[in-house]
């Protein structure tokens, strides 16, 4: 029998772990990316990667490692698969320092660790603050070794549009469209990946890049596979505000030292460096004494809320907080944080070794995603995910330095199992329905170049963002959730009468971009209505009106599936695997 | 009194055997604009300085914080990226067009694939054993790190190709990121087993030797890679190992 062919979607980092364990194992493998892969999101993260080395001889264990996981996350995480994660991470940092990833040192010439927000342990390598970047080029720079040597076809510039199933409801291949020729095409395949990243632009502003649509995702949940957690958002407490997108503005800023505050007087006007000591409010060091600056994001982002809207010290009265690393010297700055220290420097124009950075929180990551079994694979054969595109290692939030960890392990254990559920495959039945999907996908791009209505892509879309991030982020309301479900509802009516001003058939981005807004206006229902249903407060998800965790009612994940007819999702809940660990309340302004 | 705007003018191209033309637009001003949110407002309201209707600039870009490599063109004459280009600071009217040292796909979307078929020559890559566990890596010391690292902040932009004088089809030049890359690899503990062919593959016609020592890369580089000491450590071990190469024959 030949190898089994695999496609692997996505570019970054889970993507391209999984076909280096593809090639390596002999398999063949085609990698789908929208842009070249070099330049996929991995790129963006910056802090570190967790592992618990215990180079610092503080005692740390993976199961410490495991317990900050779980309990970061608020348990709502399945707890096996988190375990085996973080029993495997040490061997991964191995791995990818033996690839040449340049991680900073010790003076012995040992990996150097920094501490990450949610653990009282050094247990993050680094590369400079551009540690995203370093990791996704060492697995670049293998998976071009594996092109050079005919392992690995790549097909950059290509979307996904949706996966090709057989009259038995098994995937056989995708379905994808070449973003210059605009031809619509279908790949056969005896197993799919899907390692397409977050949802950051349903948002309109976020800290993710241009391409974190969600609409892989979302074109499959509506072709019947299970999105899982979608109400889990995490909202990064420092980014910086942009006409374009939000800047992250790295957890490792605060792992180094860095202090957020704000001026303890309201409407106070003085430069930054002109406020005293004692007339300035650390209130992250104040309420958290022992995590500090270092608490989990959804803490620190609710309390920067909490000193802005309830307390009014915004900064100037505006919706910003001071991230100060002043008291820092330049040499550990440049050394440790240089390449963050670079982004403000050229986006806002002040250099933050001098002056104390503003920030305030923005969009960053999907807990949620995908629903995948404990193999990665979604509850339709042959589709698995990885990465930040499936649902299964952060639970209700994500702790800094672990997205990294998990895309990568994601990779690594989904490759293997795409290629042994393929070799088990039987043949398909007819064409293994290609004809089909590619006449409804063509069908689709026929309706929507002779749409002629009034209404352009880029508007909805912006209306999209504004209506989610002001009800389905840091703090939420039923019945601005339900406001917002239902401006979704209008948006998708709308978006009917969508007027394509370029309806050309050579590279037209904003075709491409429209086809994905149909598949984000989908999703965000999926994540404003899971947010509605969920009457409780766990990690990210913050309800004032239900402001406590209810293990009896929500330890459960959250799975919501398209129902076709009504054109809307339909939920139900999964029991948590909580075998390891007992869910214990999750206090970090307590003292034990 | 009316809202402040912009002026920028955009060469634009409908594909790669069409001819070009420069479009006009006046947009409004937002505070901490860049280029890449002024062409987000003409997808938005697609209209040109002269009312217009017009359709969405073609572009590529994907993490708009100057670390993907994707939107690097020509602004005001000067190879940069598009994210990192405020238009507070740019003279008006901000004139953008494509790289023109790349075949453009449309509008200001270029072909750079030039560069990945580089890295494959030169071998850019640490050929590990296998990716199952063989235990630590090898000792780097932080003195070899501070080397490493500059020069593995590349994101493959090409504004140093985009600058260079010997970069076109008539010398066939890799380009400095290509030769940074070589300097990265042969200096790392395992990396170096490639050394020879690395060196070899520089060697001759579109090799080290083509550079003019114009200097331009380093300046236009944005992520400020040491492009200039790397070219010169390499063409001095490229003509190292053509002479031991020499002497073995």
């Amino acid at each position: 029998m030949a190898a089994p062919k695999i496609i692997v979607v996505g570019g970054g980092l889970a993507g391209l772990a999984a076909v280096i364990k593809i090639a390596e194992a002999g398999g063949n493998v085609d990698l789908f990316s929208i842009v070249p892969v070099k330049r996929s999101h991995s790129v963006c993260a910056q802090g570190g990667i967790n592992a618990a080395k215990d180079l610092k001889g503080e005692g740390d264990t993976t199961w410490k490692h495991f317990d900050d996981t779980i309990y970061g996350g608020d348990f709502l995480a399945n707890q096996t698969p988190v375990k085996a994660m973080c029993e495997a991470a040490p061997a991964i940092i191995d791995l990818l320092d033996r690839m040449g990833v340049p991680f900073n040192r010790t003076p012995e010439g040992l990996l150097d660790f920094r501490r990450f927000g949610g653990t009282l342990y050094q247990r993050t390598a680094f590369a400079g603050a551009t540690t995203g970047q370093q990791l996704l080029y060492a697995l670049d720079e293998q998976v071009r070794r594996h092109e050079s040597e005919g392992k690995v076809k790549k097909y950059e510039g290509w979307e996904f549009l949706s996966a090709v199933l057989d009259s038995n409801g098994v995937a056989r291949g995708i379905c994808a469209m070449n973003l210059r020729t605009m031809e619509v095409t279908t790949f056969a395949a005896d197993a799919i990946i899907i390692a397409t990243g977050g949802i950051g632009a349903i948002f309109g502003k976020s800290t993710n890049s241009v391409v974190c649509t969600g609409s892989a995702q979302a074109a499959l949940y509506q072709q019947g596979a299970y999105y899982a957690n979608g109400e889990f958002i995490q909202v990064h407490p420092t980014a910086i505000p942009g006409e374009d997108k939000l800047r992250l503005m790295s957890e490792s800023a605060r792992g180094e030292g860095g202090r957020v505050w704000v001026p303890r007087t309201v409407g106070d006007k003085r430069a930054a460096k002109a406020i005293p000591e004692t007339e300035r409010w650390y209130f992250l060091e104040e309420w958290y004494p022992k995590y500090g600056n270092l608490v989990p994001r959804d803490v620190a982002t609710r309390a920067i809320h909490k000193v802005v809207y309830e307390h009014g010290l915004g900064i100037d009265g505006q919706p910003m907080v001071y991230l100060d690393l002043t008291h820092i010297d330049r040499a550990t700055l440049n050394r440790k944080l240089e390449g963050i220290l670079e982004i403000y420097q050229k986006f806002v124009g002040d250099d933050p070794r001098e002056v104390p950075m503003k920030i305030f929180p923005g969009m960053h990551y999907t807990m949620g995603g995908l629903w995948v079994d404990f193999n990665q694979m979604t509850n339709i054969p042959g589709v698995f995910a990885a990465g930040e595109a499936e649902y299964q290692y952060h639970g209700a939030n994500r702790l800094g330095a672990n997205s990294l960890m998990s895309c990568i392990y994601g990779g690594f254990q989904t490759g293997p199992n795409a290629i042994a559920y393929a070799k088990a495959l039987k043949a398909a039945p007819g064409d293994g329905g290609h004809a089909q999907e590619l006449a409804r996908q063509n069908d689709l791009n026929k309706q929507l170049v002779s749409s002629s209505g009034k209404e352009n892509p880029f508007r909805i879309w912006r209306e999209l963002g504004e209506t989610m991030t002001k009800n389905v982020t840091v703090i939420r309301h039923n019945k601005n959730i339900q406001q917002a479900d239902e401006k979704i509802v209008e948006l998708m009516e709308r978006y009917r009468n969508i007027n394509l001003s370029d309806k050309s058939q050579w590279a037209n981005t904003s075709f491409a971009f429209t086809r994905q807004l149909y598949n984000m206006l989908q999703i965000s229902r999926v994540v404003a209505q899971g947010a509605r249903l969920r009457d409780e407060s766990r990690g990210a998800h913050y309800k004032p009106e239900f402001p406590d965790r209810n293990d009896e009612k929500f330890l459960k994940t959250t799975k919501a599936s398209f129902a076709p007819d009504a054109n809307e999702p339909r939920f139900e809940f999964e029991a948590v695997d909580t075998q390891h660990i007992p869910p214990r309340p999750r206090r970090y302004d307590a003292a034990s | 009194m009316a809202e402040k705007t912009i002026q920028i003018e955009i060469k634009r191209q409908s594909g790669p055997d069409a001819s070009s033309t420069w479009e006009k637009f006046e947009i409004p001003w937002k505070p901490g604009m860049n280029v890449i949110s002024a062409m987000m407002e003409i997808a938005a309201n697609p209209v040109n300085a002269s009312g217009q209707e017009t359709t969405p600039i073609a572009y590529d870009s994907n993490c708009l914080e100057e670390i993907c490599g994707s939107c690097a063109m020509v602004i005001n004459g000067k190879a940069r990226m598009a994210c990192s280009a405020l238009v507070d600071k740019l003279e008006q009217p901000i004139r953008v067009q494509p790289l023109t040292k790349f075949p453009v796909v449309r509008d200001l979307a270029v072909d750079r694939s030039v560069l990945f078929e580089n890295l494959k020559a030169v071998q850019a890559w640490v050929p590990v054993d296998g990716t199952y566990d063989l235990g630590s890596g090898p000792r780097v010391f932080p003195q070899q790190q501070e080397v490493a690292y500059p020069l593995s902040n590349c994101i493959s932009c090409c504004c140093c190709m985009e600058v260079c004088p010997q970069f076109n089809d008539a010398t066939g030049f890799v380009g400095a990121a290509t030769i940074a890359q070589v300097k990265l690899f042969n200096s790392h503990p395992s990396g170096k087993v490639l050394k020879e062919e690395r060196l070899r593959a520089l060697a001759g016609d579109g090799g080290v030797q083509e550079c003019g020592f114009a200097q331009n890369c380093v300046q236009a580089c944005p992520k400020q890679l040491p492009l200039t000491e790397a070219i010169s450590d390499i063409t001095r071990d490229v003509t190292l190992q053509v002479a031991k190469d020499f002497l073995r024959a």
